[in-house]
């Protein structure tokens, strides 16, 4: 019953607060020294033709009520038109988000799989060489630029080495779309051909992508499983004379990764941060250079879209992000 | 003063911290005698055609830029810019972030409430992304992207304040203040803001570090200092199409941010574990 009232108390909230995000940005968004107006009706645009336009945006009127416009529009689920683009905001965000969620989810899965291990390891051989080095190297993670990262990692695999491709997704025309994914369509066409070569271009941008995320799981792991250690379950099952590595890495790790799901709204935020950079510098087609793009050319109506975007998927993920954790710890639902 | 010296004797008997301290205490250092430790400081801004991209030698150890600048000196002055963004954007952040912390940790009315709602709007989208958008709309400027940084990192110190706060409340000593009939400022000022401290103070190095990384995410995708500055993003993004040959013009300002950006995090890491026993080593502070 706790966690319905925690659950239904966090949706109730949501909205609110999106509400004051999108109040933050517009305000920000208007103060914009340049004129979207202008620079989209072009150089050769009279003062009159302007106008007309400005009007025809409704551009014209005064800010609280294009901020209660704006809200009317998203309660219908509209984001609006992209000034540059000229299409719908909705659907220049959905027609990228594949990319962006392909990008995110293999930073993810390399991060989590290399993570927990080396996490685990950290924590078993505590304060020799191997969780030294492991300690060092989740520092230097964190502390890497990743737009600078990937540079260097594009001039040594791709313009040294040429070992893997510069930028972009894919060498050629991008295929039909099936889901979008690109490494999905190639699987399930069964072009191993295309699946190589969009897998080539999704490498780069992914490790760049992972390495603060995967110090930070390293991290996680091992404050977790340390912590389990010292419970005295672990003591009573090395007393039973149960394996070593049983208890480790069934009974330890399971207990370990409650916190660790904790974490993945954190780590869901440093992707996203970094895909906006990540896919600048690698020209991938994602949501996230698809906002740098809509703020270098004052495209407010885009910036809106994808800051009300990434607030709701953000918020959503916390949202399942605390309801796994009242579930799978119910002693904290009450805070 | 006793305690302050046991800290920083713990301190320097954790290599890393230590580490992180030294880099520290270099990066100032560096920034305050660039103008003495530049091997080249008049060719920081000046053009000088004739010398543009030569890779390391003796004369110039980091190699020269597309300007035919020093790189080695530009990041001696780089320095300045990047401290000073770092400590006045976390500073503003502290003098915003840790007042309001304070009160909505110690009213449980709607006046709490409210605060910590304000602060969740400002935490529903990644920092990077609302920096990007207020410092687009100010116009690349040091000034813009400080105030960019500090209006998108105060929340972070409100809400670890919030929760400390809300948590000392039940501890006796503070019920007792309350009951001796003791002002509430002063309860606040000092018996709350005293046992916060040591949070804040970690908080504060890792905030450093990554207010550093962000600042020069924003001067890499040119929102941060204008073009002659020698702001080490900045100074990335214009080697980038001078890669892969002049590639000594990109990897040593890059080199830079990360050695200090380390360097923040291992004192934040020691501090964590000196400072706050309860905390070991989980929370890397994004």
């Amino acid at each position: 019953m706790r966690i319905a009232a925690l659950i239904l108390v966090r949706i109730a909230w949501l909205a609110p607060t999106l509400a004051g995000l999108v109040a933050i940005v517009f305000v920000i968004s208007r103060v914009i020294p340049s004129d979207p107006v202008a620079l989209l009706a072009g150089e050769t645009a009279s003062r009159a033709q302007i106008e007309l336009l400005r009007q025809k945006l409704g551009l014209d009127r005064p800010l609280p009520r294009q901020l209660l416009d704006y809200y009317g529009q998203l309660a219908r689920g509209d984001l609006g038109t992209s000034l540059f683009t000229t299409r719908a905001v909705w659907d220049d965000l959905s027609a990228r988000l594949p990319a962006t969620i392909e990008l995110t989810v293999a930073a993810m899965i390399l991060a989590v799989a290399l993570g927990i291990p080396l996490g685990v390891v950290a924590a078993l051989y505590r304060n020799r060489a191997a969780d030294h080095a492991l300690r060092v190297a989740s520092v230097a993670g964190l502390a890497l630029a990743s737009f600078w990262l990937a540079l260097m990692l594009q001039l040594l695999f791709a313009m040294d080495l040429r070992w893997l491709p510069l930028q972009a997704r894919i060498t050629g025309f991008p295929p039909p779309p099936i889901t979008g994914f690109y490494v999905i369509d190639a699987v399930l066409e069964g072009n191993f051909e295309r699946l190589g070569n969009v897998s080539a271009h999704l490498i780069l941008p992914a490790v760049t992508l992972a390495v603060p995320a995967l110090a930070t799981v390293v991290r996680f792991t091992r404050a977790g499983v340390l912590e389990t250690l010292q419970r005295p379950f672990v003591a009573y099952q090395r007393a039973m004379g149960i394996p070593a590595g049983l208890i480790v890495w069934k009974y330890v790790l399971r207990n370990s990764l409650v916190s660790t799901v904790t974490q993945i709204g954190l780590l869901f935020g440093i992707l996203l941060a970094g895909a906006v950079v990540i896919e600048t510098v690698f020209q991938w087609p994602g949501i996230g250079a698809y906002a740098f793009e809509a703020i270098l050319h004052s495209d407010y109506a885009a910036v809106m879209g994808f800051t009300v975007y990434a607030g709701v998927v953000f918020g959503i993920v916390n949202l399942i992000v605390d309801i796994l954790h009242a579930i799978l710890d119910p002693r904290g639902a009450a805070a | 003063m006793r305690a302050a010296r046991d800290i920083a004797l713990k301190l320097f008997r954790d290599p890393s911290a230590a580490l992180g301290l030294l880099i520290i205490v270099g990066l100032v250092a560096v920034a305050v005698l660039a103008p003495l430790i530049a091997t080249h400081p008049e060719a920081v801004w000046d053009m000088n055609p004739r010398h543009r991209l030569l890779p390391p030698s003796e004369t110039y150890l980091f190699g020269t830029d597309r300007m035919g600048a020093d790189i080695f000196s530009r990041i001696l002055f780089g320095a300045r810019i990047t401290l000073t963004i770092a400590i006045v954007a976390v500073g503003a952040a502290l003098m915003i972030g840790v007042p309001i912390g304070l009160i909505s940790g110690w009213c449980r009315n709607w006046l709490g409430e409210a605060l910590m709602r304000v602060s969740d709007i400002f935490l529903a989208v990644p920092q990077i992304v609302l920096a990007i958008a207020i410092s687009q709309t100010l116009g690349p400027s040091i000034e813009n992207v400080i105030l960019a940084l500090s209006v998108t990192y105060w929340p972070w110190f409100t809400r670890l304040v919030h929760a400390e706060v809300r948590t000392l409340r039940h501890e006796t000593f503070i019920e007792a203040a309350i009951a001796l009939g003791v002002p509430t400022w002063r309860i606040v000022a000092l018996h709350v803001l005293p046992n916060v401290l040591s949070p804040i103070i970690v908080r504060t190095s890792i905030g450093m570090g990554f207010t550093i990384l962000t600042a020069s995410a924003l001067g890499f995708l040119g929102l941060g200092a204008p073009p002659p500055a020698p702001e080490w993003g900045r100074m990335i993004s214009e080697a980038r199409e001078f890669l892969p040959e002049a590639w000594w013009s990109a990897l040593a300002p890059g080199l830079a941010i990360f050695l200090v950006v380390m360097g923040f995090n291992l004192l934040g890491d020691g501090l964590r574990d000196v400072l706050d026993p309860r905390i070991r080593r989980g929370n890397p502070g994004r």
